[in-house]
């Protein structure tokens, strides 16, 4: 499909916004290594090389006896007997980070958490497991519970909003009063009893969550959609005998996104942090999931290791910044009245001076 | 050119906005002048350039993304092209005064009257407040606002939009300012309206003795107005000449073409007693007034109270009426877009209260044209498919069919049949009407409202709809209801009229009886004031 000019005139303006462009990219680095995080850091060898036959540990799992070993169980890679065994016969490929996230490191010189050192290059937590290895793996389950938090809450937020909007009247007035109500409720809390009830796991701490978090871009499609429900085009389409469904896909929703991307990469940002509230809070993800909130709380609770809340707070600082610029640069990707990227330069006068152009060049 | 020293002269004057997709000559040497108590117009369409020239005046233009790369500007002997800020202070609202187009967004919707006005006394001659309130009285009394006393506190918002016009007015002449700056004082406002601000103008200028420039789309307000003519096209003055002259002996083929783009023709005359299409019975819309803690409804709005009307197959009923009068609504309420009381009979069946499905398979034989040719199509489809649109609701051929279908659709207006693969934003506003024209007729209707489909366009591009359209009715029969506030295009279009006034149909005949003897007197106001300009003193037109 070829780029239409609106398009393309979008994605210079996200281009001329250098620093949410770099943002994106770095973010897009990060992202994607963390999705490969079993790559990265593992306690299993990617490969081995065993007896003439290649072995894949990270995608299936081979009982030790495979190896030469004794027990009928699943091989510990690092156990250095095992290790002994295979390499007598072949070799191994290590992930650049030889642990896992729930991988305790026994060998620990000191009592953990263990400082960073040439082997855990973060350190260890209080319970002897690499800092490293955690975090991606925590950077991974928080993106992608905010992006699916996100995604969700959009689609409801903007079928919710656009019903309101375009119907308006009765079912607007009720619809907007319960959101109301609903939006008072004190979220953290409930979501705190909530989390007592259930046995949190990543999909009911979604739905819990998701219950707060649909309101967010309701009134932005809303006004949207009370707008354009008014607009010629609306009507000629009304005229042609379009139905409601047709008109509100059609010809409104297409303005009510620019609204909703814009929006998107802050709500993105909200939902990573109530999840890193809730792992901290203890409420979160269970017990030895990696998560960001949990190395967050043990940085509170062992302050003689610096290295765990530093960590923690220089990842979730960067993050969130890194989705704020990207988030920045959307905005101005979207911004009708940026129609020039490079014209930042402008003086206040800029309305009129549009205004005078298009006057000038029709 | 006149004996008087010039007041202001303006010489070989250009204009250029810079952009970063590379710069534009907006202005391209133009010169002329102005001397003490003349009126020059510019005339020209949109992107003529001449809003641009009168805002370089007064320096007025966003710099430094505008700028001159030559000429000159002189007023008295003060040179305004880059004159220090402290200078064009001086000389704006004080010598050289403006009065804007739209005089809703030039006055602040925060300050009451009183405030606006006393901002340019205490600026520039350094009233007391007592002697600024004095003042002020009688400028409001001057431009004939009505209770002015009683308007000092009122916000712009309570004012009729001639009424604000008339506080725009007293402020430009706060200073007596010796060159008053027009840019289409009358465009945003009702013809009756329009005739008497036009008088004020006059007046108020024999008085103070003041020099007019008046820029302006309407060779009617010229004629009106002016004592020379300059008549700008692309950024260039193509003619300059006296009114009389002008007028009786245009020069350049672009006056020509202009003087000739008058809508003219006349109506199609099709049998009397053919089919009706459309017809409504006492057809009400009324919009509640609700008050109170409650919202207990106390009154009602009625924007469309009784009215009964009957289009025939072939003919054009004209509606016509100021802003407010409750065409628009009229129209909806026919094509059931709007909600209303009454029976709505299309083709013999009564319509009135189907439900939405029931309705859509009628929906492709009434159509609508809307004023605005920029918010009447959808800025994300491409023009192939804003006049498919109807043709897929409707279930009409496969790809294929429908295709040829809209290449079809678009020869008949007028346009490429290759167009289809563009975007609405490419196209003038002409050529956008004609695609909203297309999109109506691809489905063959019976029956079209066209709700002001000339008046967003230039006065060329007006002559050129109104003969399509009437070409497009003779080829296929159409029922029109055809609603304008211009009645120059009704009279060009329309067999039958009707002048609505406040929801009520004022009086309704044969176009040619109600042009040549109107019965009542709000019909002969508003022919008075929109054919030559005349402002009637009447209870019957509002100020």
């Amino acid at each position: 499909m070829a780029l239409s000019p609106i398009t393309r005139r979008r994605l210079a303006n996200f281009r001329a916004n250098r620093r949410g462009f770099w943002s994106f990219w770095i973010f897009l680095v990060l992202f994607v290594v963390s999705l490969g995080a079993e790559f990265v850091a593992n306690d299993k060898p990617l490969l081995i090389r065993y007896d003439n036959a290649l072995y894949w540990p990270v995608f299936n799992a081979y009982p030790e006896t495979t190896f030469g070993g004794e027990f009928e169980t699943e091989t510990d890679y690092r156990d250095p007997f095992v290790r002994g065994l295979i390499e007598e016969k072949g070799w191994m490929v290590w992930a650049p980070i030889p642990y896992s996230y729930r991988t305790i490191n026994y060998n620990l010189p000191v009592p953990a958490p263990a400082p960073p050192s040439a082997d855990n290059w973060l350190g260890t937590d209080d319970q002897g497991r690499d800092v490293v290895a955690r975090l991606i793996y925590g950077f991974r389950i928080s993106v992608l519970f905010g992006l699916v938090l996100t995604a969700f809450s959009s689609v409801i937020g903007v079928m919710a909003g656009a019903v309101q909007g375009y119907f308006g009247g009765l079912t607007d007035l009720l619809f907007q009063r319960f959101i109301e109500i609903w939006q008072g409720l004190p979220t953290l809390f409930l979501l705190i009893i909530l989390a007592s009830v259930v046995t949190p796991t990543f999909w009911w701490l979604l739905g819990l969550l998701l219950l707060f978090s649909w309101t967010a871009l309701v009134h932005v499609v809303r006004a949207e959609f009370l707008r354009a429900r008014n607009l010629d085009y609306v009507r000629a389409a009304k005229a042609l005998g379009a139905t409601d469904t047709t008109i509100m896909v059609r010809h409104v929703l297409p303005n009510a996104m620019v609204a909703t991307l814009t929006f998107m990469p802050f709500i993105l940002n909200g939902s990573i942090t109530t999840l890193t509230a809730l792992d901290f809070l203890g409420f979160g993800l269970p017990p030895g999931s990696p998560s960001l909130g949990e190395l967050l709380a043990q940085g509170k609770a062992n302050l003689q290791a610096p290295w765990l809340g530093l960590t923690a707070f220089f990842v979730l600082a960067i993050m969130l910044s890194l989705l704020i610029f990207i988030g920045e640069a959307v905005r101005d990707a979207f911004d009708p009245r940026k129609t020039i990227a490079q014209m930042s330069t402008a003086t206040p006068g800029e309305p009129a001076a549009a205004a005078a152009r298009k006057e000038a060049a029709e | 050119m006149s004996q008087n020293p010039d007041l202001l002269s303006v010489r070989g004057l250009q204009v250029e906005f810079r952009s970063p997709g590379g710069s534009m000559l907006a202005v391209k040497g133009v010169s002329f002048d102005i001397s003490k108590g003349e009126t020059v117009a510019l005339v020209g369409e949109s992107g003529s350039g001449k809003s641009v020239t009168a805002l370089s005046v007064l320096q007025l233009l966003p710099y430094p993304m505008a700028h001159h790369p030559a000429g000159s500007i002189r007023f008295r002997d003060t040179e305004l092209i880059r004159a220090e800020e402290k200078v064009l202070r001086e000389v704006r609202g004080n010598r050289i005064a403006m009065i804007f187009q739209e005089p809703m967004t030039s006055l602040n919707p925060l300050h009451s009257i009183e405030r606006q006005i006393n901002e340019t006394l205490f600026l520039h001659k350094g009233l007391s407040r007592a002697a600024a309130r004095a003042r002020t009285l009688e400028l409001l009394r001057l431009v004939g606002l009505p209770d002015p006393e009683k308007r000092l506190t009122a916000y712009p918002h309570e004012l009729s939009g001639g009424q604000r016009q008339r506080v725009m007015i007293a402020m430009a002449l706060a200073n007596e300012p010796d060159l008053l700056i027009a840019d289409e004082p009358t465009t945003a406002l009702d013809v009756t309206i329009q005739a008497q601000i036009l008088e004020l103008l006059k007046d108020l200028q024999r008085r103070f003795g003041m020099a007019l420039l008046l820029i302006t789309h309407d060779l009617g307000v010229v004629r009106k107005m002016a004592d020379r003519v300059c008549v700008m096209n692309k950024g260039e003055i193509v003619e300059q000449a006296t009114v009389a002259d002008l007028f009786v002996r245009p020069k350049h083929p672009y006056t020509q073409k202009l003087l000739s783009a008058e809508p003219r023709g006349n109506p199609l005359a099709p049998p009397e007693n053919a089919a009706e299409v459309m017809a409504a019975d006492q057809l009400k819309v009324h919009f509640p007034i609700k008050k109170g803690l409650l919202r207990r409804t106390v009154d009602h709005v009625r924007a469309v109270d009784g009215v009964s009307v009957s289009v025939r197959q072939g003919h054009t009923v004209g509606v016509v009426g100021e802003s407010g009068s409750g065409k628009t609504t009229l129209g909806l309420a026919l094509l059931r877009l709007h909600a209303s009381e009454g029976a709505i009979r299309f083709d013999g069946t009564d319509i009135q209260g189907w439900q939405a499905k029931r309705l859509r398979p009628l929906r492709r034989q009434m159509q609508v044209v809307f004023q605005d040719p920029y918010g009447s199509l959808s800025p994300r489809l491409s023009v192939g498919q804003i006049i498919g649109e109807g043709l897929g609701i409707h279930g009409i051929g496969d790809q294929k069919e429908r295709d040829a279908l809209v290449a079809k659709a678009l020869e008949e207006v007028g346009l490429e049949p290759g167009s289809r693969h563009r975007y609405p934003h490419e196209f003038s506003g002409g050529q956008r009407q004609r695609i909203a024209i297309a999109r109506a007729l691809v489905l063959k209707p019976k029956f079209v409202v066209l709700d002001e489909p000339t008046s967003a366009l230039d006065m060329s591009v007006q002559a050129q709809i109104v003969d399509l359209l009437r070409d497009i009715q003779a080829r296929h029969n159409l029922a029109y209801l055809f609603i304008s506030h211009d009645l120059r295009v009704v009279r060009a279009l329309s067999s039958h009229v009707m002048v609505m006034k406040d929801g009520k149909v004022v009086e309704q005949g044969p176009t040619q009886r109600i042009f040549e003897e109107p019965r009542e007197a709000y019909t002969r106001a508003l022919l008075a004031a929109a054919l030559n300009l005349e402002a009637v003193r009447s209870s019957e037109v509002r100020t």
